[in-house]
């Protein structure tokens, strides 16, 4: 991503506090994946989910399929291609052999990508024999070179864009660590000295190739046949590119998924340590809230965008004004006003962007002490000789010593109070877990922070706490319950999966679909005797014998005057409704002869919202009526 | 709106300061000042009839109304009695009399309890508040009968009989190292007392920054976001409560002022309304009413159009409760993925059952380090779910029931999981050697913002928000002086925004030593305008030490497109490259492509052809190359393929 140096010291007063949620995107990505389509991705089978085998072919393109949709929810503004070489027919602006550009109409090949795209990609393994078909493209006697014409292809579709303003990528997928095998002599170093050529090609036009290499669990995937130096790997780079030998189905898709998202910063920032010392750190949104999308509106009649037009209108006089450059805020029955300069210049209590103010122990960092999402910072040398030496230093002192930084982050719009967290680097067998840097966590200030535990906090009486025996079992309930491998991103938000489901079908004029919600406790694993009996011992032991929540209520006369209220109306309005025959009422048009009170009855007895006005009333008592 | 809805149903709060003025409270009285008229102005705007007096101790002067009935109760003023907040009181604040005597913080709590009771009785339970500022460094007049203890006892169940709440703000600055150990102990346990007795807590705080967020200047009535019960099982249950433990008081959103009404107009509003229109994009001549319109969900490229009624038929419902997914170790969930402002859960008030289950939880799960994961939908009707992790909060206060924070986790959709650089794999000069990783420990250690035995600086629950501080001065600042500049930060509030002067020259050694072991400096290779070029690193580890490279890459593709302003219209002698790239680049014709290229071709064989024993070859190859990458940028590759290389 280009970031303007500049850019990073103009007022940002443009984005306001709701940009804090959107990543500045400052270009887009063009991408064009690139699958080897030779008869041995098909044959080669690693373990799959449920013990099953998959082929190489079906984890590349259920790695595709997964990003697309991923990529049509978050970045939809990016352009993708999809291309398979080592095929039997071919389909490419060159016309070179072996090179197939998949596609869907209404569609350039290289396009942003749609819904249909993702609905035929989807079927694309049963379709993939009859219309495309596999065949290897290099072989002896031939000069065809169908890795070759691949990247050919890939290039040319890559024209598009300056490379100023777009990113562009390569992302090959192969098993094939020795593509030119087969080849002898001259025509095999031949054959090698031109595919590289044009891999260089390609990469001196900012354009780069990344290689998501898949191995079988018997033979690693060699780097070193020919790709090393495709990708210019060389001494402990090339010993890093792990190949992803013998590992799971799962974690291989995992690790692909993640190589497959492009990082983006958001900002460059300047921390100042001491006076005269401040290094260059990047900052990263990792974590932000995945929304549905914004709202197109549209003209009902003709389904056509709208615009939205505002206009100030003086409350006095009616005239139409200029958006205003000053504010008030009434106070003591009076008007005072602000300038927004003036408003700009209040919140503006700190020159520096990130402030160093102290160290403090891990323990001193609360669960209540939290805001909004955390931010990532990760060093860089780019500007500033030395910011990543001084920033390793300090996160392994830090993380050594258990120790966090409180730092003021004075972005002139939201200027903040931060703890900086150190994170070490986790990696398993699936690539890297969390990255090494430092998360800057927003602070509350003491306003921000509501002291709810004393709200009814009883001073004529000690408060009840649990006995060891009591917390022993429940202990045991801990043991039971264990979510071991729980990782905190394991959940597709349901909502978000039902918001896009539902809008794919509608865009393909399909049925509506099925979501799984998977965030819906495992009821199953809860019914295990096991747990069953650790559950009721706990009950036992806190809520002790014959307990029943309602009674409790009950007993102690604690129902609150407000519920005991609404009971008692829901009871009555259950009793009013049954005086109705609402069927024939609605049949027969007459619920708008009724009040609003008498509506009321029906809504309140059936559990439904009463607000809005009668007709909203009678449309809601009609809906639930199924009419 | 929520501020309205409690002011309608709920009675205004009556709040007594109660202020110790006495001489050794007087290094810390301009702060006092500051945070009490900042508490009255945010009354004047948000809780404007609520009701306020202020008693001072430790004054010169006595003026109260007991000592006039029974006597006693010296060197206490009532400097307003308690009546709706008003700007006179802001200024009255702003200017309190510097006291002469050692002040008794019980004489006080008494005048002011008479107070409140004269004025309300009974009436008015839970909305009555004492707030007493003191150091309690002086020492308290021994009753006329019984102990002090008794008399605070009696005290305290007077303040719980009338429902009356207290705060006691503890002032405990450098000066009270050379205070009397004794009297201090005995009042501290004294104020201990009205804490456990009833609904009184005592802060203790050292630093002016502190006092000045001790005071919550905001009184907002919390409500509840959920109640019901915290399911475990279907078969177990514990009814809670759930409110907001933290939520951002945000900047306050000004009215926008419009100055078309007549100056003579006294009842002008100056409010600007504003006026939402909507016209097609292909016609902008057609205004759409609000009704016809429908609302277009974005999917790719495509917008879907869909009412809210099939929305409403169509989209995820999930059923209102709160459930446990399982508990998971504690450190599987770390910090920094925490999305949201802290939510509370408590048991329900009164439901002992309850309070015992979740206490026998909390304390589980703090002993064994683990955490429990839920799935919340506070609401019957809301969209979505909330997936989260509740972590134990449990309480060291006799009368306060054990309970749980809860923090929003994020869904695999709001995770993006970029790869960055081992920092063992990056290129040595980086790595900090001993000696810069000692100056780092030693800076992280002695950089110290909560040294035992003394008040942990910044903390959170103390630090008051230094723009909102700004805005209520500079307000009240502006309601007297129109045209006042807004005045630079207050030194106590700079001590948020940056470093404690005080800690780094303790430090300097230790900073000094710091700077000298890590040299910092602009990196030579960056020139400004070339900065906008530099991309990012391709991500994967692998990849890395194309960095710099990419600058030199990028210049030259981008040498390509730049030079064209200058038409170049053949490939000359001097600069034959330059020149190819220029009029390749050339956009006002389609025919400069093929020109360069064939100018070029000549212009090879020419070289080739002119070179006298090979001198010019390396120029010829230069070409060759340049002409290649054109080739390849135009798409023209016949040209090359078909160029007979010539032997070399």
């Amino acid at each position: 991503m280009d970031l303007d140096p500049d850019d990073i010291f103009r007022d940002d007063e443009d984005d306001l506090e709701n940009g804090f949620y959107q990543e500045r995107e400052s270009s887009k990505e063009l991408v064009v994946y690139l699958v080897d389509a030779s008869p041995k991705i098909f044959s080669t089978t690693c373990p799959g989910e449920d013990q099953k085998d998959e082929t190489h072919f079906h984890v590349a393109v259920s790695c595709i399929a997964q990003s697309l949709k991923t990529q049509i929810i978050n970045r939809s503004y990016d352009e993708v291609a999809i291309c398979f070489f080592n095929t039997r027919e071919k389909k490419n602006l060159q016309d070179l052999n072996g090179v197939f550009v998949f596609n869907v109409t209404e569609r350039e090949y290289l396009d942003r990508p749609t819904a249909k795209l993702i609905k035929e990609f989807d079927c694309i393994e049963e379709s993939f024999t009859k219309d495309i078909g596999s065949q290897y493209g290099i072989i002896s006697g031939s000069r065809d070179n169908s890795l070759y014409n691949a990247l050919w292809v890939a290039q040319a579709l890559l024209r598009k864009g300056s490379a100023k303003t777009a990113d562009k990528r390569i992302l090959l997928f192969t098993n094939e660590d020795d593509p030119f095998g087969s080849i002898k002599g001259v025509t095999k170093l031949d054959m090698i000295r031109t595919t590289l050529q044009r891999a260089k090609d390609a990469q001196d036009l900012g354009i780069s190739i990344e290689l998501l290499p898949l191995s079988r669990p018997d033979e690693e995937f060699n780097m070193s046949l020919f790709y090393a130096e495709l990708l210019g790997l060389e001494g402990d780079d090339l010993t890093q590119f792990v190949p992803l030998a013998g590992e799971r189905f799962e974690d291989l898709k995992d690790q692909l998924r993640k190589r497959m998202f492009k990082k983006r910063k958001v900002r460059r920032i300047t921390f100042s340590i001491t006076n005269g010392l401040s290094i260059e750190l990047n900052t990263y949104a990792l974590i932000r809230p995945t929304t549905p999308g914004t709202i197109t509106w549209l003209d009902s009649v003709t389904n056509l965008p709208l615009k939205t037009e505002r206009s100030f209108i003086c409350a006095d006089t009616g005239a139409l004004v200029q958006e205003p450059a000053k504010r008030f805020q009434s106070y003591k029955n009076e008007n005072i006003n602000f300038s927004v300069e003036e408003l700009s210049e209040i919140k503006r209590v700190s020159t520096g962007h990130l402030r160093l103010l102290g160290f403090k122990p891990l323990i001193c960092l609360k669960d209540y002490h939290n805001l909004r999402p955390s931010t990532f910072v990760f060093p860089s040398d780019e500007e500033v000789i030395g910011s990543t030496s001084i920033f390793i230093a300090l996160h392994r002192s830090m993380l050594r010593l258990k120790r966090f930084g409180v730092a003021f982050y004075g972005s002139s719009t939201h200027p903040q109070l931060v703890a900086l967290v150190a994170q070490d680097e986790i990696v398993n067998g699936s690539g890297q877990v969390e990255p090494p840097g430092m998360h800057m966590i927003y602070l509350p200030y003491s306003d921000d922070i509501r002291h709810v535990e004393e709200l009814h906090a009883d001073i004529n009486a000690m408060t009840s706490r649990a006995t060891d025996d009591q917390i022993k079992k429940a202990t045991a309930l801990m043991r039971r319950i264990d979510l071991k491998d729980f990782s905190v991103c394991q959940f597709a938000n349901p909502a978000l999966q039902r918001h896009y489901a539902v809008l794919q079908a509608l865009a393909l004029g399909e049925d509506e679909p099925e979501i799984k919600d998977e965030t819906v406790p495992d009821d199953e694993g809860m019914a295990r005797p096991g747990v069953v009996n650790t559950l009721e011992e706990f009950k036992l032991s806190v809520y002790g014998e014959n307990y029943d929540e309602g009674d409790d209520f009950h007993a102690n006369g604690k129902l609150s005057d407000t519920s005991r209220k609404r009971k008692a109306i829901a009871e009555n309005a259950v009793k009013e409704s049954a005086n109705y025959d609402w069927p024939d009422l609605a049949d027969n048009g007459k619920l708008k002869d009724l009040t609003v009170v008498e509506l009321k009855y029906y809504l309140t007895a059936h559990n439904l919202p009463v607000a809005g006005k009668k007709e909203a009333l009678i449309n809601r008592i009609l809906t639930h009526m199924g009419k | 709106m929520k501020i309205c809805f409690f002011n309608f149903f709920f009675k205004q709060e009556a709040l007594l300061l109660l202020l110790d003025v006495g001489p050794s409270m007087h290094d810390i009285l301009p702060e006092i000042e500051k945070v009490c008229s900042m508490l009255i102005q945010k009354k004047l705007i948000y809780n404007k009839n609520d009701e306020v007096g202020v008693v001072l101790f430790g004054t010169e002067d006595t003026d109260n109304e007991l000592t006039k009935e029974v006597g006693g109760y010296e060197h206490v003023v009532v400097l307003r009695h308690i009546k709706v907040v008003d700007g006179d009181l802001v200024e009255a604040l702003q200017q309190l009399p510097r006291g002469t005597f050692a002040g008794d913080f019980l004489d006080a709590i008494v005048v002011g309890m008479d107070m409140l009771i004269k004025k309300f009785g009974p009436t008015n339970k839970g909305k009555k508040r004492l707030c007493l500022i003191t150091n309690a460094l002086c020492a308290i007049k021994d009753p006329y009968e019984g102990t002090k203890e008794d008399q605070v006892n009696t005290i305290a169940a007077q303040t719980t009989e009338h429902g009356m709440k207290m705060d006691c703000i503890v002032v405990r600055g450098k000066q009270s190292q050379n205070a009397d150990k004794r009297i201090m102990e005995e009042n501290d346990r004294l104020l201990s007392v009205f804490s456990k007795k009833c609904f009184s807590k005592a802060v203790y705080i050292e630093s002016p920054t502190s006092l000045l967020g001790a005071l919550r200047t905001r009184n907002i009535s919390p409500v509840t976001v959920y109640r019901g019960d915290l399911e475990l099982s279907p078969k177990m249950k514990i009814k809670v409560w759930v409110y907001k433990k933290t939520s951002e008081e945000k900047f306050p959103t000004l009215k926008k002022y419009s100055d078309k009404a007549p100056p003579t107009d006294k009842f002008a509003t100056h409010e600007i309304k504003v006026d939402y229109e909507y016209r097609s994009v292909e016609d902008p001549g057609k205004v759409v009413p609000p009704e016809q319109r429908i609302k277009g969900y974005r999917y790719g490229p495509q917008v879907v159009p869909i009412s809210s009624a099939e929305w409403e038929a169509v989209k995820f419902k999930p059923e209102k409760g709160v459930k446990l997914l399982g508990f998971t170790d504690a450190s599987n969930i770390m910090r920094h993925y925490y999305m949201k402002d802290v939510y509370i859960f408590i048991t329900e008030p009164g439901n002992t059952k309850a309070i015992l289950a979740a206490s026998a939880i909390a304390r589980a799960m703090k002993e064994m380090k683990k955490v429990a994961i839920l799935r919340c939908v506070w609401r019957q009707g809301q969209g979505n779910v909330v997936v989260g992790v509740l972590t134990p909060n449990v309480s060291d206060k006799d009368n306060v029931p054990d309970s749980f924070y809860f923090n929003v986790l994020p869904f695999a959709e709001d995770v993006r999981e970029f790869q960055f650089p081992s920092f063992s794999n990056l290129p040595s000069s980086w790595q900090p050697n001993e000696q810069q990783q000692d100056a780092a420990d030693n800076l992280v250690k002695m950089l110290d913002l909560a040294p035992t035995g003394q008040e942990e600086a910044l903390q959170p629950d103390f630090t008051p928000n230094p723009i909102l501080e700004r805005f209520y001065r500079h307000l009240e600042l502006k309601s007297k002086h129109p045209d006042a500049a807004v005045p630079p930060l207050d030194e106590t509030l700079k001590k948020i925004t940056e470093p404690d002067p005080d800690i780094f020259s303790q430090n300097k050694t230790v900073i000094d030593e710091f700077r000298r072991r890590f040299e910092l400096k602009e990196n030579p290779k960056l020139k400004k305008s070339m900065r906008r070029l530099l991309k990012e690193k391709p991500s994967g580890s692998n990849d890395e030490g194309e960095g710099f490279g990419n600058a030199y890459d990028a210049e030259t593709v981008n040498s390509i497109e730049n030079t064209s302003i200058v038409k170049v219209e053949k490939i000359g002698d001097l600069t034959p490259i330059q020149d190819f790239e220029a009029m390749m680049s050339r956009r006002d014709g389609p025919e400069w492509v093929s020109k360069a290229i064939t100018n070029m071709k000549n212009k090879i064989f020419d070289l080739v052809e002119d070179s006298c024993e090979g001198d010019t070859y390396h120029k010829a190859l230069e070409c060759l190359v340049a002409l290649r990458k054109g080739c390849i940028l135009e798409q023209e590759p016949k040209q090359v393929q078909q160029f007979p290389v010539p032997s070399l």
